[in-house]
């Protein structure tokens, strides 16, 4: 029944296909700008939460 | 460079936390309730507000939207301002947002009792409240949008990646899923019908998991554990890979939640692929989370708040595995309807998200306070009993889901089913429900310990309203580092990075959606099939009312268990004028949509009002109130006319006539009732529900008739 009911949109064994391409190339770029990135930016980034108290919250936070 | 002083608003975090405490209890005490009247029916006190049809919807509604959505909140409106070295871009805009949240909440409250929903989970909300929670959700968006671009930190920390991407993908989820035809002021039918309806719902129900229940938090990971831990992130590569696969991938998978439905195949398959995909991100992101923890793990003996943390990144994690599992198909035949699927939400609700929250509670809360926690040792108690509460909850319930499913689909030796009474199975897991109830009990009773710590820990400090901070000012001519153009382009860029993430959730979405909603003038109508009569909207709309979808399913699927016990498996076709669709997610009743003919009027009759006397050991609560309400005939009118105008094919001027055919077929219906010598009023709303549960099924046996005659 629901190949009836598919079969009227043309072409429609090709959207799982093409899904998954979209992702794959996605997924490659994401690994190439991810381990092409500069080393001391993502050291920044990694360090931002551990840099946003104030002084005195530092010593307040180190004492529990 | 100039150096500015600001200050952090902590008032508007505290606001949030306090609701969040608020609702987290009464969401686990409403939670409760309705595990204990699934074992001790008299826990519906006989009343409709608090049967649990209706009590369900308001439980998953607090925790999800009150519980963990105030604390997401509290979450953001602390970590965002830290993170961006700014105040939240407006005072007025964090207010409106908090009133016009928990107005949101106060209004669900007294709706969802009151009968008025949807039926459509986790949106149950009638359409004037999914207008508010358009409107504040926007504010939310603006103010930390705002509060982005006036930021003195030129790096978007990875945490506020995923809260950006929570606030765009809510935003097209709420938008796509809550369109919806009004009928009166509470009452509405959804715009799309059947399997389109289902898809709609699902892609919704599944990323609402994902954007409001898991994004958020996994923000809130990635800055809360480096600070409780007192060190960074394990990998940050690794967090960046986390949260693009992760939105990338999760829009996808919506369509698991409907295997072996009506749903066309490919839809079915490609949820499976991608959901089994979704494993390594999520596992990419637990690793990340405990791996943080490496070289502290002597600490986390000693701080409660890490304890919570790794407990929930666990459950993460199992959810997250288990998720994926529960998709494959030869698994989903087993666990899809049980108890299974509420062992597997209440990992992550109870685990993950709970954990979580109680974990940033404990730690902001002294911060805030300028003192130290009043009890670690009460924070511990705490912990045991929440973990302890956990295990209650999702052994029994695991348990349960299988035994139950096994049970319903044995066979003897001739070829029946074994239990061939539906109730049967249902009596087998009642001590289960109750070993349930434990384990949510133990769970309550430690988050009312962790109320009172909290609550000393506040009187014992001093409440720092705004917390002074200073930064320097970001320049406008910033040169940019060599070699770092990858980072570049987006973490300094939020409104192109927002834009992205959109790009990115709605590639896969309208792969998903699109094809259905082709589909739409192509389903072979099954000609058969006809609207429903004026008396059987009426009465749908009693069975959406009473939540009877919480625990009867309309979707018998394509097994020999199934079949043999309930009849023809159900077509896509069947359900072209379902608006909304009720298919259902669970079985704790056995499955209506092959009850045509299966029982007498008579027998609805007394079963609606005394199910325990007809089925004895039912666990279905009685409706006394529907023999003595009436429907309101005037109502008829705007329902034809709101369903013509999505598509029903109702003659023109049909609801002119409407009510005369409704009192043609009440009558029909009281008569046979007399016969059986049962008095009933004509316009009870009995009827009218008597009306619908006879027509479920009805078409198609029309349709194998006419197909036998040559």
């Amino acid at each position: 029944m629901y190949k009836n009911v598919l079969q009227s949109i043309d072409n429609i064994e090709i959207w799982p296909v093409v899904s998954f391409v979209i992702f794959f190339i996605f997924f490659l770029c994401l690994l190439l700008w991810v381990f092409t990135a500069d080393k001391k930016i993502i050291d920044r980034m990694k360090m931002l939460p551990m840099e946003d108290s104030s002084p005195e919250k530092e010593k307040s936070n180190s004492k529990q | 460079m100039e150096v500015e002083k600001f200050s952090y608003d902590n008032k508007i975090v505290r606001a949030f936390m306090i609701a969040t405490v608020v609702f987290g209890l009464v969401g686990m005490l409403v939670g409760l309730t309705a595990a204990i009247q699934l074992f001790y029916p008299l826990f519906n006190f006989d009343l409709q507000y608090t049967t649990f049809g209706r009590i369900r919807p308001l439980h998953t509604n607090a925790i999800i939207f009150a519980f963990v959505g105030n604390a997401m909140f509290a979450g953001v409106y602390y970590s965002l301002q830290r993170l961006l070295k700014a105040r939240m871009f407006s005072d007025q805009l964090s207010w409106i947002h908090f009133w016009g949240w928990q107005l949101i909440i106060l209004a669900a409250a007294i709706t969802l009792p009151l009968g008025y929903t949807t039926s459509k989970e986790y949106a149950e909300l009638e359409w004037p409240i999914d207008i508010a929670i358009t409107i504040i959700w926007v504010v939310f968006g603006w103010n930390m949008i705002g509060t982005i671009i006036k930021r003195r930190e030129r790096h978007m920390y990875v945490a506020i990646w995923f809260y950006i991407s929570t606030f765009v993908t809510v935003a097209v989820l709420h938008l796509v899923n809550s369109v919806e035809m009004p009928v009166s002021l509470f009452k509405s039918y959804s715009a799309y019908a059947g399997v389109q309806d289902a898809l709609v719902q699902w892609w919704y129900g599944h990323n609402a998991v994902a954007f409001f229940l898991t994004t958020p938090f996994l923000g809130i990971m990635y800055y809360y554990l480096p600070k409780a831990a007192n060190r960074p992130v394990y990998s940050y590569r690794l967090s960046i890979i986390h949260f693009w696969s992760l939105i990338f991938i999760y829009i996808w998978a919506g369509p698991h939640h409907l295997l072996y439905s009506a749903l066309p195949d490919w839809a079915q398959s490609l949820g499976v692929v991608f959901s089994i995909m979704l494993i390594a991100p999520s596992w990419g992101g637990m690793l990340n989370g405990l791996m943080t923890l490496r070289g502290a793990w002597d600490r986390v003996r000693e701080d409660p708040v890490l304890k919570f943390m790794v407990v929930a990144i666990t459950a993460y994690g199992m959810a997250t595995l288990e998720g994926p599992l529960l998709s494959l198909k030869n698994v989903n035949a087993i666990a899809h309807f049980t108890d299974w699927i509420v062992a597997h939400v209440h990992v992550g609700g109870l685990g993950w998200n709970g954990f979580l929250i109680f974990a940033i509670l404990y730690w902001m809360t002294p911060r805030m306070y300028n003192t130290t926690l009043y009890s670690t040792k009460l924070a511990n108690i705490h912990f045991w009993l929440g973990t302890l509460g956990i295990i209650f909850y999702a052994l029994p319930m695991y348990v349960s889901g299988v035994v139950q499913s096994l049970m319903w689909k044995e066979f003897n030796a001739e070829g029946f089913l074994v239990y061939k009474n539906f109730l049967e199975t249902t009596v087998q897991i009642l001590p289960l429900h109750g070993l349930r109830a434990v384990g949510g009990t133990l769970y309550l009773t430690g988050a009312i310990i962790m109320t009172y710590n909290l609550i000393k820990t506040a009187n014992s400090g001093s409440f720092i309203a705004d917390e002074a901070a200073e930064a320097a000012p970001l320049t406008k001519n910033f040169v940019q580092h060599s070699g770092g153009w990858h980072n570049r382009l987006l973490e300094h860029k939020p409104v192109l990075f927002t834009v992205l993430a959109l790009v990115a959730i709605l590639i896969g979405g309208i792969v998903e959606l699109v094809p259905t909603f082709l589909i739409k003038s192509n389903v072979p109508t099954l000609s058969s099939v006809k609207p429903y009569s004026p008396l059987e909207l009426h009465g749908r709309d009693i069975y959406i009312r009473e939540g009877c979808v919480n625990c009867h399913t309309q979707m018998v699927r394509p097994f020999r268990s199934e079949t043999e016990r309930y009849g023809e498996y159900s077509k896509a076709g069947e359900y072209v004028y379902d608006h909304p669709f009720l298919w259902g997610s669970k079985r704790t009743g056995p499955d209506l949509h092959r009850t045509n003919g299966k029982y007498s009027n008579t027998w609805h009759f007394n079963h609606m009002l005394a199910p325990d006397a007809v089925s004895t050991g039912s666990i279905m609560p009685a409706y006394p109130w529907l023999f003595e309400q009436t429907i309101t005939k005037s109502d008829t009118r705007g329902k034809i006319n709101a369903l013509r105008k999505v598509g029903v094919p109702y003659e023109a001027g049909y609801e002119d006539e409407a009510n005369a055919d409704l009192d043609k077929q009440a009558n029909e219906i009281v008569a046979t009732l007399k016969a059986d010598g049962v008095e009933v009023s004509a316009d009870a709303e009995i009827i009218a529900l008597i009306a619908y549960l006879q027509r479920l099924g009805k078409d198609i046996k029309g349709e194998k008739t006419s197909q036998l005659q040559p």
